[in-house]
């Protein structure tokens, strides 16, 4: 079913902190693969604020490939790191396991922010189609500000496999999964969290309604809207159309994947609006059993259930560090001196979302259409 | 010698009882004489007559067997094809001591000899393939277990509901955001076409004339409880001919969709009561085609054109009313064809849902694609080879028209390959429920990519019992005879049926669909939002098909 732990903070934590915390959800997941996704970057990438960062797998010839690839489009590589590799017993070391700072050409002087990320959409959809017939090329994500790292294997082992305890890499928001492999091979695409422009999502369990939604996602004819190789993939896919593309609000999220019924969309002050949206994005619904935990560019964090609420999710932490995990030992591991009596269970109608700095938490309230300021288990 | 010269040897076109369809086996020993089968037979396929008997009797102690001719009445069947058996089993069921019965007759030769007068043979009913349809072969194979679990039919919420009209491109919306609440953007000024949230069945177009007043009556009636008490919002087409005028004016017009055909009947009478209509109909169903008889026309016979008929249609009594093969104004699906949806939305203030529907044909895509950029069109209707009529030639119905199911693939991967399959609902029928499976039919036909089905021929058979079956059974809607009193309207006959039992029977032919629906939904994983185009549940034993359908093969 797998496992999820992120981390949003106002300081620099290492990643081993959500590593610690998989390791008492180990009844959850099988320790065949985690994915890491950090944003807002510190130790060694923290003066490196606004270039974007190549983070991904390749082979020698597909380093060749990639460095005659990025010279081509213009890109300087001016900073170059790799986890410091441990070997440990069952894990096999692919290749080269890199995170590039590059400049952007010359030619994005002019360029609006908007144009630049397609650029960087552009280029790393390019490498992934040019490296995924042989694997010489892995590509996790492109962006400003954004680390990926994703290997088989056990989340513990993987912590000291890639030295992550060392503090060269921190960040404030930090996503890991600890995976449990169910219906696809192992294939570090359909490894999450997954990243698409700014957007980063993970989710704990199975979408019983993929292929319609990536067949919609697919006829958007965007080009960022591939792979699939996941069928929790569409998950990020979905809030990067509804927030990106079609410019709603975050807490629209929760109302394109798990709508109302209808007596309860005549309830909301929008209902007017609601039943168009519901109507037109028919296709984009889920029907679980999920718990998708996510950001946002502006490093918003959230969690959001299955309108059944079949997996579990917690929210807890204190304010400057606030976890959105599966299970509360997570939680505990991680934030131990904290008011458990805050804690956050989401239910079927909520969406837990935390602004950057992890200072406050907001819970949606799907039903009523409004803002809950604390949702407490005991009350 | 000279007694024989007078019998009758030639016999050569004369036709015997292995040619016929059905043969009637009467049980002498069991019947008495009571004629009702007589009476009930809608074809005159039996008689009653007297035969010359020689029997052998003996009588006193001492045996002395004595040979007497006897007269006696007898149960004969015709044979001539005029007065055919047509298996319908009405006999059967009145005969007091079931001395009588049809039994079917897989060596006969009908079809070789119903052409007499060089008229070809003429039937209601359905095409007579008895074989299980594509759709019947369709297994669901995704079934959630333990990664995901199932969900519980009896409890968790379902909402299988589909939505009827066109739906905006997300990227088309005009929304905007205030206060971080999205709202309409007035400004925009975009046409936000109209759409009804409704029952994924569809009742079929069966038109007040050709079936009974009660059959009409009953299912109308059926359809507004289970609308206003059930919840469950269904709707059903009118056919073409008209709605009667109280109805036009009631608040129950909501539930109906009107259909507009190349005869027009009954428009007159939509027309006159547009201003008086308190409510909107569902939608608007302009017919362009029928499953059943593909490019051909309607028509509904001089005998069921009583003055009921006649008024709601706008036409004298007792003459034959033919509807053209072709709208006459259709010359091209560009222009005309966008007129007259277009002509038909403006008529309804822009605010009722308008339609084409079409017989299935492999030029499905063409018209889909035209469909796919009239902003007016609300959804497209295709009707499969297997679709019903109250009146065809034999020809059509049989050997005529596309199966529903590629038909359907194909639209909905087109629009797919558009990014419309949102934007354009696809309505399938034909031989939806042709082996009883109603509701297993209907989900694979919306996880092929349908929006919503359209049912006919089983919802009578469920709700009145209509004899017809792919044995060609019965099967005599054209000619006015209806032994049951669905598609008659001879009072004679249609007092026969009883609307409040008409109307109780959909209610739980639908309440119990929505149950089955929920059982298929429910293993898979599905519940809030109808699981259009869901391929990847769907299997099939035949390679063939499932490389064609785009579905997985299972063995």
């Amino acid at each position: 079913m797998c496992r999820l732990a992120a981390i949003t903070s106002s300081r620099y934590i290492s990643p081993e902190e959500n590593i610690y915390a998989l390791e008492t959800m180990k009844e959850g997941h099988d320790g065949s693969g985690m994915g890491l996704i950090l944003k807002d970057l510190g130790g060694v990438f923290e003066g490196l604020k606004g270039y974007p960062i190549l983070s991904g797998i390749c082979t020698d010839k597909g380093l060749n490939m990639l460095d005659e690839f990025m010279d081509m489009h213009g890109f300087r590589l001016i900073f170059q790191w790799s986890p410091r590799i441990r070997p440990v017993r069952g894990i096999m070391k692919r290749g080269h396991y890199f995170a590039r700072v590059y400049e952007y050409p010359e030619n994005c002087k002019d360029m609006t922010e908007e144009q630049k990320e397609m650029l960087l959409l552009n280029i790393r959809v390019s490498l992934r189609k040019m490296g995924e017939d042989d694997g010489s090329i892995i590509v996790f994500s492109f962006y400003p500000d954004v680390l990926s790292l994703k290997e088989v294997g056990d989340p513990l082992e993987l912590g000291e496999f890639f030295s992550l305890d060392n503090r060269e890499v921190t960040a404030k928001i930090i996503l890991a999964q600890g995976r449990q492999n169910t219906n696809y091979s192992i294939n570090l695409y359909a490894c999450h969290p997954f990243f698409i422009q700014g957007f980063a999502t993970m989710t704990n369990g199975e979408n019983t309604a993929f292929v319609p939604i990536r067949e919609f996602l697919l006829s958007r004819r965007f080009v960022g809207y591939m792979g699939y190789n996941s069928d929790s993939e569409v998950f990020t896919h979905i809030l990067h159309y509804t927030v990106k593309r079609l410019g709603l609000p975050i807490q629209y999220y929760k109302d394109v994947i798990t709508p109302l019924n209808q007596q309860e969309i005549d309830l909301r002050p929008e209902k007017e609006s609601l039943n168009l949206m519901k109507m037109s994005l028919r296709y984009l619904v889920i029907d679980g059993p999920n718990c998708v935990i996510g950001f946002t560019p502006d490093g918003t964090c959230f969690m959001v259930q299955d309108s059944k609420k079949l997996r579990p999710g917690a929210v807890g932490g204190v304010p400057g560090k606030y976890c959105l995990m599966s299970e509360i030992c997570g939680i505990d591991k991680v934030v131990s001196e904290r008011d458990r009596t805050k804690d956050i269970f989401p239910m079927k109608y909520h969406m837990v979302i935390i602004p950057p700095e992890a200072q406050e938490v907001l819970v949606w309230d799907q039903l009523k259409g409004e803002f809950i300021r604390e949702l407490r288990l005991a009350a | 010698m000279t007694g024989l010269i007078n019998v009758n040897c030639d016999f050569n076109h004369q036709l015997s009882i292995k040619e016929f369809p059905y043969i009637v086996r009467w049980r002498d020993d069991r019947c008495k004489r009571c004629g009702q089968c007589l009476s009930v037979c809608p074809t005159g396929a039996i008689k009653p007559s007297v035969k010359s008997v020689r029997i052998v009797e003996s009588q006193g102690q001492i045996p002395k067997p004595i040979v007497k001719t006897k007269v006696i009445h007898v149960i004969e069947q015709a044979k001539d094809m005029e007065n055919y058996c047509t298996g319908c089993a009405m006999c059967q069921l009145v005969c007091p001591n079931d001395a009588i019965e049809p039994e079917f007759n897989p060596q006969h030769k009908f079809y070789t000899f119903k052409n007499k007068g060089g008229e070809p043979y003429k039937r209601g009913g359905r095409r007579n393939d008895p074989n299980p349809s594509t759709l019947d072969r369709i297994k669901f194979t995704r079934i959630s277990m333990l990664t995901d679990p199932a969900l519980d039919a009896g409890r968790h919420e379902f909402r299988v509901r589909t939505y009827l009209g066109r739906l905006l491109q997300p990227e088309n919306l005009p929304l905007t955001t205030k206060n971080g609440l999205i709202t309409i953007d007035r400004e925009k000024e975009e046409f936000i076409p109209p759409v009804r949230e409704i029952f994924p069945v569809m009742i079929g177009s069966m038109s007040v004339g050709a079936l009974s007043p009660p059959m009409w009556e009953g299912l109308a009636m059926g359809v507004a409880y289970l609308n206003e008490v059930d919840g469950i919002p269904i709707v059903m087409c009118t056919g073409e001919g008209g709605v009667p005028p109280r109805l036009l004016r009631s608040r129950y017009l909501k539930y109906f969709v009107l259909q507009i055909a190349s005869g027009y009947f009954g428009w007159d009478e939509i027309i006159h009561s547009l201003p008086h209509m308190v409510v909107d109909p569902a939608a608007i169903e302009i017919k362009y085609g029928q499953g059943a008889k593909p490019g051909d026309g309607g028509l509904l016979m001089a005998q069921k054109v009583i003055k009921l008929i006649a008024k709601i249609r706008g036409v004298p009594e007792r003459v034959d009313l033919a509807s053209p093969p072709t709208h006459q104004t259709k010359y091209s699906i560009e222009e005309a064809v966008a007129k007259m949806i277009q002509s038909m939305s403006m008529a309804f203030g822009f605010r009722v849902p308008v339609y084409p529907k079409i017989s299935g044909t492999k030029t499905a895509t063409a018209v889909l694609n035209n469909l796919a950029r009239n902003p007016y069109a609300a959804a497209l209707a295709i009707d499969g080879e297997d679709g019903g009529t109250g009146a065809a030639y034999n020809v059509s119905l049989d050997k005529m028209g596309h199966p529903i199911a590629s038909n359907v693939r194909d639209c909905y991967l087109e629009l797919v390959r558009q990014g419309r399959q949102n934007e354009l609902p696809i309505i399938a029928g034909g031989g939806i429920g042709k082996k009883g499976n109603l509701a297993s039919n209907t989900a694979a036909l919306i996880m092929l990519g349908a929006s919503a089905v359209q049912v006919g021929k089983y919802i009578m058979q469920a709700t009145a019992e209509c004899l017809g079956d792919e044995y060609n059974r019965c099967n005599l809607c054209n000619t006015g005879k209806c032994p049951r009193g669905i598609a008659t309207q001879d009072p004679k006959l249609y007092r026969r049926l009883d609307s409040e039992k008409v109307a109780e029977r959909l209610v739980e032919v639908i309440r119990a669909c929505e149950m089955e629906l929920k059982k298929i939904f429910a293993p898979m994983g599905r519940s809030t939002e109808l699981p259009i185009g869901m391929s990847d549940a769907l299997g099939i034993d035949d390679k063939d098909m499932a490389e064609r359908l785009q579905i997985n093969y299972v063995c």
